[in-house]
């Protein structure tokens, strides 16, 4: 079976065991013994986990399996009851989201947070660090920060052109498609320069043609040496352009490992993908379930 | 003809008078604190009144207790107004935006009720008020008290007419500051924030900052509120301070449009036109006796004239649910 993923050989990633919480070379985020239970169901449990620098994570696993939970510890949208994670070798525990995004660790939502009521561009303007104006007093006096907000205005339609936003530009964001929103949102987040992002579900709800787009910007932000940790359904999206993919279910670790490894792995399929999944996995199945769908057709026309 | 009988001129003249009258300006400006707080940082405040209370006592008290000279006086009120929006904001706006909503509505009575308490009688005078702090004030009066100023049919006595046009110069100076900060990063930050609180912190803006300086603004321009008034009135009584002026607050906002830098300002014209000339129509109306005392007699007049601003208020709702300057188009993008 050919090797799906991208660049397993550049991602410094190669020959690292596939077995859950190994240790990466260039670790930029690592969890220590993250646990966090609502109530008596145990959300996230977590023994060790790096993340690579500068590749593209995949986190895969089935409904409830604590991603989304997983995602809101790590950026400080939630507190673990117990546990450590460090970010650029620097513990972050409690610290809350705003200063997580400030120091290069910016997130996107599952269900995207457009600010409907503010045009494109101010949702571009927005993501910028360290804005003078956005001090009370500086606000006050358009000399103090005006310079700075050209310049922002500027990188912002940069970004718009780059994800073919520039169009809408000075529109309500709330009068976005699902699909450019979610484009937006990414488009946001880069905004503030970060050094990781990590994007929840950021295909969901978006049109195939868009779809490629897309990923082909995910893959420009590895391009660019941002480490980019996403949750994904779509196995597809996952082939396509992980170079790791980390499975949880039940709040734990069950699985890490480039994707070939991830889907013959006995206990990802049993907990996530199942015997008889929905899509395809790889090519040679894909063309086998073709072949049998045209028997199944052939057979019927006989009938006739 | 009967409606020839009532005197419409006079009803004009009231009309337009209390259109730019003193109570106008009050409310305009608690308004356009009530509009840095909702229509603009989100935030549920149902207690405007207390803010306004709090300056109007600030500044009174900082005369009467301490006799500081006027301006001193002024920032009195502005330091207890923000003080408030302090013991407001820092346990509540963390947390959901109702929990700001029930503390406020609960905070501005406790305030009044606080002010009027005969414990607190040596220093706020209890129900009677402040009612000795005016006279510095009135020092820098340049007009006669004992004449009449205006234009056409609209005429105020000197002593009003000064407190009328400090309170539109304060109202004016307040939308020109809210217009300012709102066109700026900090604004632009502010309006995000009301949109979705999440995507402000995962942008690396901290929301619970920028919301509590949002509630110390709008907490102060509604103190300018009280003082205005307490200075328009030469008096500062506990009672005025109730509960439902924050929501005359809310209607004069909600009428000229959430979120729209003039809206506080029409709309409290708006509203005090609309309320005066119902309420001139309807005693003519009764006096001529053209509607039948068995039908409404003179006291009950006032009570019509609230029923009328409900009515309108409920065909504003249905026809131009985002008020006078309110737009559609922003109104639609909550329905997606």
């Amino acid at each position: 079976m050919p090797d799906d993923t991208v660049t397993i050989d550049a991602s410094g990633l190669r020959g690292i065991a596939n077995e859950p919480g190994v240790a990466k070379p260039d670790p930029i985020i690592v969890v220590d013994g993250m646990r966090r239970a609502f109530g008596g169901i145990v959300a996230v449990d977590v023994d060790h986990v790096e993340i690579q620098r500068g590749v593209i994570t995949g986190l895969i696993g089935p409904n409830g399996a604590g991603k989304t939970t997983f995602f809101n510890l790590l950026t400080g949208f939630d507190a673990p009851d117990t546990g450590h994670t460090t970010f650029k070798g620097e513990v972050i525990d409690g610290t809350s989201p705003h200063r997580l995004a400030r120091r290069g660790l910016v997130r996107t939502f599952q269900l995207t947070k457009s600010l409907t009521k503010l045009r494109v561009i101010d949702n571009m303007k927005l993501g910028a660090q360290r804005q003078r104006g956005e001090k009370f007093f500086n606000g006050l006096f358009a000399p103090l920060w005006k310079a700075q907000d050209r310049e922002v205005e500027q990188r912002a339609d940069e970004l718009l052109k780059r994800f073919k936003l520039d169009h809408m530009r000075d529109e309500y964001a709330g009068t976005l498609s699902g699909g450019q929103r979610k484009l937006l949102e990414m488009a946001r987040a880069l905004m503030s320069q970060p050094e990781a992002i990590m994007l929840d579900e950021p295909m969901a709800g978006v049109n195939p043609a868009l779809t490629q787009s897309l990923l082909g910007h995910v893959k420009d932000l590895r391009a660019e040496g941002i480490t980019v940790v996403f949750v994904e359904h779509d196995m597809d999206v996952v082939r396509d352009i992980s170079d790791w993919v980390v499975v949880m279910a039940e709040g734990e670790i069950i699985a890490e490992g480039p994707h070939s490894t991830i889907t013959s792995n006995q206990r990802v399929i049993d907990a996530y993908l199942g015997t008889h999944h929905d899509a395809p996995l790889n090519l040679s199945e894909e063309q086998a379930r073709i072949a049998e769908d045209e028997a199944i057709a052939e057979r019927g026309r006989h009938h006739d | 003809m009967l409606l020839a009988a009532i005197d419409w001129g006079f009803i004009f003249d009231q009309t337009l008078t209390q259109m730019v009258g003193l109570n106008a300006a009050v409310y305009a400006i608690a308004a356009i604190g009530l509009n840095v707080h909702f229509g603009y940082a989100g935030l549920l405040n149902f207690g405007q009144v207390g803010f306004v209370a709090v300056g109007a006592y600030g500044m009174g008290l900082s005369v009467t207790l301490w006799d500081l000279h006027p301006v001193l006086a002024v920032l009195g009120g502005v330091v207890f107004a923000a003080i408030f929006a302090l013991l407001l904001g820092i346990p509540t706006l963390r947390l959901r935006a109702d929990y700001l909503a029930i503390v406020t509505i609960a905070a501005a009575e406790i305030i009044r009720l606080m002010a009027r308490s005969t414990a607190l009688r040596t220093v706020t005078r209890g129900a009677e008020g402040l009612n000795e702090f005016v006279g510095p004030f009135r020092e820098y009066n340049p007009f006669d008290a004992s004449q009449s100023y205006g234009i056409g049919p609209v005429g105020y006595r000197g002593t009003e007419f000064f407190a009328i046009l400090i309170g539109w110069l304060v109202a004016l100076l307040a939308v020109l500051l809210v217009w300012t900060l709102m066109r700026s990063p900090w604004g632009r930050v502010v309006k995000a924030i009301r949109e979705n609180e999440d995507a402000a912190l995962a942008l690396g803006k901290n929301a619970y900052w920028y919301k509590l300086q949002a509630l110390i603004l709008g907490g102060i321009i509604g103190g300018f509120a009280g003082m205005v008034e307490a200075v328009g009135k030469a008096t500062v009584q506990p009672d005025f301070y109730v509960a439902p002026l924050t929501f005359f607050f809310w209607l004069v906002l909600i009428i000229g449009g959430v979120g729209k830098v003039w809206a506080p300002i029409i709309g409290s014209m708006i509203y005090w036109a609309l309320i005066t000339f119902v309420q001139n129509l309807g005693r003519q109306l009764v006096d001529q006796g053209i509607v039948p005392t068995s039908v409404m007699d003179p006291s009950q007049v006032d009570q019509i004239r609230f029923w009328i601003v409900g009515i309108a208020l409920a065909l504003l709702m249905v026809y131009r649910p985002q008020g006078i300057f309110g737009s559609r188009e922003e109104m639609a993008l909550d329905a997606r």
